[in-house]
């Protein structure tokens, strides 16, 4: 094989103790070329990137690049060898400008003095920013760029320091609708000027749409490399879970709900500032889907059925009356999976126990002293029930997978038996198993009575669990579907951008 | 993000190692005892007036700390304490001074540590100012409040109930400071660890935002612990005024940081989120005993200040989680 292949990693291996993570994975990549790398969490994809990245040693196996083999024995090793990995905003310096950021440590010196040549430096941001078609003033402060552009200033960052393999990690998760399309045309561009790049994310969707091959790793090994031109969502499903269990995140028909008081009604709410008139209502054992872009209000509309915000006008009625603040709420029911489980959703230090306790403390207390005997065997149980994977219940929140880690939060709030559940994005940065077992649960507590509401980014996801699906659109909900009246997530995509559905006779397969 | 995620799944590797750097505290402590036993063991250190000599002088410490273990649980900080104490031992004497039965005299005390609490805790959950700020300016002010009351004269305090009870006293011939500061310790534990509100603290300072997602008051948490905190101090300050039966406006001087070392060294997170009370307890002992030892060893003070400090840095350091900030 006298290949193209501007980086070949063949036979890696790597454990940690005595649990091998990699089982001789090989993997290549051309010149110019974008490949997927896709896998539940702990497949092994990201050890693999770090290995690459030099962040992590390899035990046994060969890394070459143009045929040459490579010694990426640390970070500095692989940045001199032309790797970079494209990292979230979390690299940057906020108070930093742009062009301080992209220079750091490698500023231009004004010659023969040690002082920083300010202008040149300016300057030659300007034209790496220009070469990539972003219109970003230099000297702005990356803390006032939004998420998007500053993974652009990441990328001009690796462009600097002549980067050649890109690893791009997850990096449409906190990205809107357009700086995700922008970010295709970027990487499209990247592409032609014959940069490669390795893409790691859960969004089938956007691999099939811009990649060029894809690599599937599963247990600690690469299980298919195969051009992504003719495969389909399923093909990938299937390799990352193995043979067999798709079903739990295909659509069923749970039937009509039987006719019941509407547990939650939202009537004519308006918010300060994007939602002007919303109403809808859920009855008991509904799943209701709420569909719309990213920045339309979803979230808001979350947080108020929760009591987190009040409205400026119109109201949101549970079992008929009206939600006063979010202690109210909690005492009534009413449960809130919100969208950054980091941030809101867990005290990632705490364990799973203190997790998952602490909105059930108050039920757990007698004489001011928390019983955690008992405690301990509704954590266990709710450890049991959503099949966490974790050592034991002591165990920080921290060490846990994205998945694991959502789980948490919504056992924490299971434990209670809330009658209204409301999920913020439930699987971003989750994989495709826990994904399903997520559903899976959903499904089964709204059978017992609970009713859901889901707002999701992603359309499969919601395509998969609605019994209904309300689209939000310029502050309103343009419309409300039966989900078997829904053919195809294109349908639901356009919807979203303000286009009108007429209900097809057909029904979803 | 992700890639932080996945990677964790990755079997954790020094766990062992992590459980006994919690226990770093314990070990200083045996280590100091042995150390002074072998070296000063025949010149009294290990004789038992002088181990409760030690713990009667970090009484007033160790009551501080262990509030201060809320506080600092809860991810603030509070550098009023020790001019609290000056201000609640001369609340205390004064009232007595005036005729008035003890029990009030200690009463208005808590008292007044309760309103210093109650303006740290209304400047930083209602106005949103950093604490650090916020009780460094209290401090200052208290302190100087504290001078101008007496205009810096000392108060005397002649009644023997109040002084036996609360500083110079013995009861089954175990000094009462050392009676105070076990039972404080012992609550501070049981309310830290078993309480629903001891949960919320450390919730509350270990992720403020998904605390209140999950229905946690947490401001009300936070002024609850500079509530406790500025009773505490009062505590404290009576105590210092029954050792010296007199009330002094440069009492605890120094008391606040002293305090704050004692948490740091037991194991509490100076960030939040993480709290031993029984690492205080011992944090607190152990800096007591280094200052005994080190003085019946013959050093003078400037020494004594030396070697604690850096005992005191070279025991964090020891203690420190790898990775952390």
């Amino acid at each position: 094989m006298s290949s193209p292949d501007l980086l070949q990693m063949t036979d890696i291996r790597k454990s940690f103790g005595s649990i091998p993570v990699l089982k001789r994975v090989s993997f290549s990549l051309r010149r110019g070329e974008v490949h997927a790398l896709m896998g539940g969490n702990g497949a092994g994809k990201s050890t693999l990137m770090k290995i690459l990245t030099g962040v992590y040693s390899k035990d046994a196996g060969t890394i070459a690049i143009e045929g040459v083999p490579v010694d990426l024995h640390d970070t500095a090793a692989a940045e001199r060898a032309g790797i970079a990995m494209i990292f979230q905003e979390f690299s940057l310096v906020p108070t930093l400008t742009v062009a301080q950021n992209i220079w750091l440590k490698r500023e231009p010196r004004l010659p023969g003095t040690p002082f920083i040549n300010n202008a040149e430096m300016v300057r030659r941001s300007r034209d790496l920013l220009r070469q990539l078609g972003v219109d970003i003033d230099p000297e702005t402060p990356v803390g006032t760029l939004s998420v998007g552009y500053m993974q652009i200033v990441e990328i001009a960052k690796a462009l600097s320091k002549n980067a050649r393999i890109l690893v791009m990690d997850e990096p449409t998760s906190s990205l809107s609708e357009a700086e995700t399309e922008a970010l295709f045309g970027l990487v499209a561009k990247l592409k032609a000027s014959g940069i490669s790049i390795v893409y790691i994310s859960h969004r089938m969707a956007e691999i099939l749409t811009i990649c060029d091959r894809v690599t599937v790793m599963r247990d600690g090994e690469a299980v298919m490399t195969e051009p992504c031109a003719g495969l389909t969502v399923d093909h990938i499903v299937e390799a990352m879970l193995g043979a067999g269990n798709t079903a739990s995140f295909e659509w069923h028909d749970r039937g009509e709900r039987p006719a019941a008081a509407p547990v939650l009604q939202v009537r004519n709410l308006r918010l300060a500032a994007r939602i002007t008139d919303v109403s809808f209502e859920i009855r008991p054992g509904e799943i209701v889907g709420l569909a719309g872009l990213m920045g339309s209000g979803r979230t808001e509309i979350a947080e108020t059925i929760f009591g987190r915000r009040m409205p400026v006008s119109g109201e949101v009625l549970f079992d008929g009356q009206p939600v006063r603040g979010q202690a109210d709420a909690i005492a009534r029911g009413i449960a809130l999976v919100p969208e950054d489980r980091r941030k809101m959703g867990l005290v990632l230090d705490h364990s799973v126990r203190d997790n998952v306790l602490l909105p059930n403390l108050a039920q757990f207390t007698r004489h001011f002293l928390v019983q955690d005997g008992e405690a301990l065997k509704t954590v266990t149980r709710t450890i049991r029930a959503l099949s966490i994977k974790t050592d034991g219940p002591d165990k920080l929140a921290r060490l846990l997978s994205g998945g694991n880690q959502q789980k948490i939060v919504l056992g924490k709030w299971l434990a209670r038996d809330p009658r209204l559940l409301v999920l913020d994005e439930p699987t971003i940065g989750v994989d495709i198993g826990a994904k399903s077992e997520i559903v899976e649960t959903v499904r089964a507590m709204a059978d017992r009575g609970m009713a859901v509401l889901v707002i999701s980014s992603e359309l499969e996801e919601l395509m998969a669990i609605s019994d209904r699906i309300l689209v939000l659109h310029g502050g309103r909900i343009t419309q409300e579907m039966n989900r078997r009246n829904v053919a195809s997530e294109e349908e639901l995509h356009h919807a979203i951008q303000g286009h009108r559905i007429e209900p097809s006779d057909h029904v979803a397969a | 993000m992700q890639s932080k995620a996945t990677a964790s799944s990755r079997p954790t590797m020094s766990l062992p190692d992590i459980q006994w750097k919690n226990y770093v505290v314990y070990i200083f402590f045996v280590i100091v005892l042995a150390f002074f036993g072998f070296t000063i063991g025949d010149s009294g250190f290990l004789t038992v007036t002088n181990l409760f000599n030690i713990a009667r002088t970090t009484a007033m410490i160790t009551v501080i700390a262990v509030a201060m273990t809320f506080v600092i649980s809860a991810g603030e900080l509070d550098l009023s304490v020790g001019s609290t104490t000056a201000l609640a031992a001369l609340v205390c004497a004064l009232v007595m001074q005036a005729g008035l039965p003890w029990p009030l005299a200690v009463a208005a005390a808590i008292g007044s540590g309760l309103v210093v609490g109650c303006l740290n805790g209304f400047f930083v959950t209602v106005i949103g100012i950093p604490s650090f700020l916020v009780t460094l300016g209290m401090m200052q002010f208290i302190r100087g409040l504290d001078m101008r009351i007496t205009y810096t004269n000392p108060v005397s305090i002649s009644n023997q109930t109040f002084n036996g009870l609360f500083g110079s006293g013995k009861l089954f011939g175990i000094p009462s400071l050392l009676i105070w500061s076990v039972a404080i310790a012992l609550l501070g534990h049981v309310v830290l660890k078993y309480t629903g509100f001891g949960r919320e603290i450390l919730a509350t300072g270990g992720n403020r935002l998904a605390a209140e997602y999950s229905g946690v008051k947490t401001r009300r948490v936070k002024f609850a612990a500079f509530l406790l905190s500025g009773a505490a101090a009062a505590l404290a300050g009576m105590l210092y005024a029954g050792m010296m039966q007199t009330a002094r406006f440069n009492f605890g001087e120094g008391a606040e940081l002293m305090a704050i070392a004692a948490v740091i060294l037991g194991g509490t997170s100076l960030f939040g989120g993480r709290g031993t009370i029984l690492g205080t307890f011992a944090g607190s002992l152990l800096i007591g005993t280094i200052n005994n030892g080190l003085i019946i060893m013959g050093l003078d003070v400037s020494e004594q200040m030396m070697v604690a400090g850096g005992i005191i840095i070279l025991a964090v350091a020891f203690g420190k989680k790898p990775g952390a900030a």
